[in-house]
């Protein structure tokens, strides 16, 4: 999640399994708490912490997937390009 | 293992913030295990330094990672020996004594700590790390049922619980296990209840910490 920041993405979006239904029993819980930890990270270094987002759907919820996308894609419009993206164009 | 945590990434900030070419220094030992300075953990702090100092504007910034073996040991940590010169700054994540033996092998380079080294503990479960022992030098485990009074007695008695035992927990803290109650417990399960009756001499504290820094030299190891 970081190094996808570092290298300029706009946001990242974690989609794990519904809680509770994940095949490796407590990995969608672990991916919860990296990204809570990747958002703490962004807020300490004053970038946005809505960069970073983790939902929950199964895999046979198309409609559903298709509504986080477009949560997630209206969410990184409204805070608009990363920066670190900005700096890098510039410096090269 | 020896157990440490993450310092706050602001602190760490603060102490690199003016240099140009930073080495952040891991460890594949304790820290690992206990999370807060292995090989992930480079990298999380790394990609957090360079985005940083990005924000900042200091696109002139580097920051590399590297993890050692140990760095409490000469070999591993010749092993940047090539590359240390080359740093203005290197922020260790090892335990307090991996740090400082950096620093004491890179004399010339400031080496600053990257997390705060805790204590002596075990992994009671992912996320929990609890202190086991206080390395007094003069271990007593034998006749304490395996568990120590020192480490884990807030007042580090030596014969029996004190009057705030309450119900299996300590005075100090409802939640804390009374450190006498367990060994009462368990010398019970092991059927050695005559151990409770043992007067424990006066403790020779000259092998704690309070004889000054300690070292343990062995001529059978010695070359």
């Amino acid at each position: 999640m970081l190094r996808a920041l570092e290298k300029g993405a706009d946001g990242v979006c974690v989609i794990g399994c519904m809680e509770g239904e994940c095949l490796y029993k407590t990995g969608n819980f672990r991916a919860r708490k990296r990204v809570e930890q990747v958002q703490r990270i962004l807020q300490s270094i004053g970038a946005d912490p809505g960069r970073a987002r983790m939902y929950n759907l199964s895999s046979s919820d198309g409609p559903l997937f298709a509504k986080y996308a477009g949560e997630m894609d209206a969410q990184i419009r409204e805070l608009g390009p990363n920066p670190m993206k900005k700096k890098k164009q510039s410096a090269a | 293992m020896i157990v440490a945590d993450k310092k706050p990434v602001e602190e760490i900030i603060e102490y690199v913030k003016d240099s140009k070419k930073i080495l952040v220094l891991g460890c594949n030992e304790c820290v690992t295990v206990c999370e807060a300075g292995g090989k992930k953990e480079v990298g999380v702090l790394a990609a957090t330094l360079r985005m940083y100092f990005s924000n900042q504007g200091k696109e002139d910034v580097q920051v590399d990672e590297r993890t050692l073996e140990r760095q409490c040991d000469h070999e591993y940590l010749e092993e940047i020996r090539d590359i240390a010169d080359q740093y203005d700054a290197i922020v260790s994540i090892a335990c307090g004594v991996g740090i400082q033996f950096t620093a004491e092998k890179y004399h010339s380079i400031p080496v600053y700590p990257g997390v705060n080294t805790c204590f002596l503990g075990v992994t009671e479960q992912r996320g929990l790390w609890t202190e086991r022992c206080q390395a007094c030098g003069q271990c007593i485990l034998a006749y304490t049922g395996g568990i120590c009074p020192v480490a884990r007695c807030a007042k580090r008695l030596f014969n029996g619980p004190c009057g705030g035992s309450s119900k299996g927990k300590c005075e100090i803290n409802k939640e804390l296990d009374c450190a006498w109650q367990l060994i009462i417990d368990r010398l019970k399960a092991i059927d050695r209840m005559d151990l409770y009756e043992k007067l424990f001499n006066v403790k020779d504290w000259s092998t704690d910490r309070a004889g000054g820094p300690r070292k343990v030299e062995r001529e059978d190891v010695q070359i």
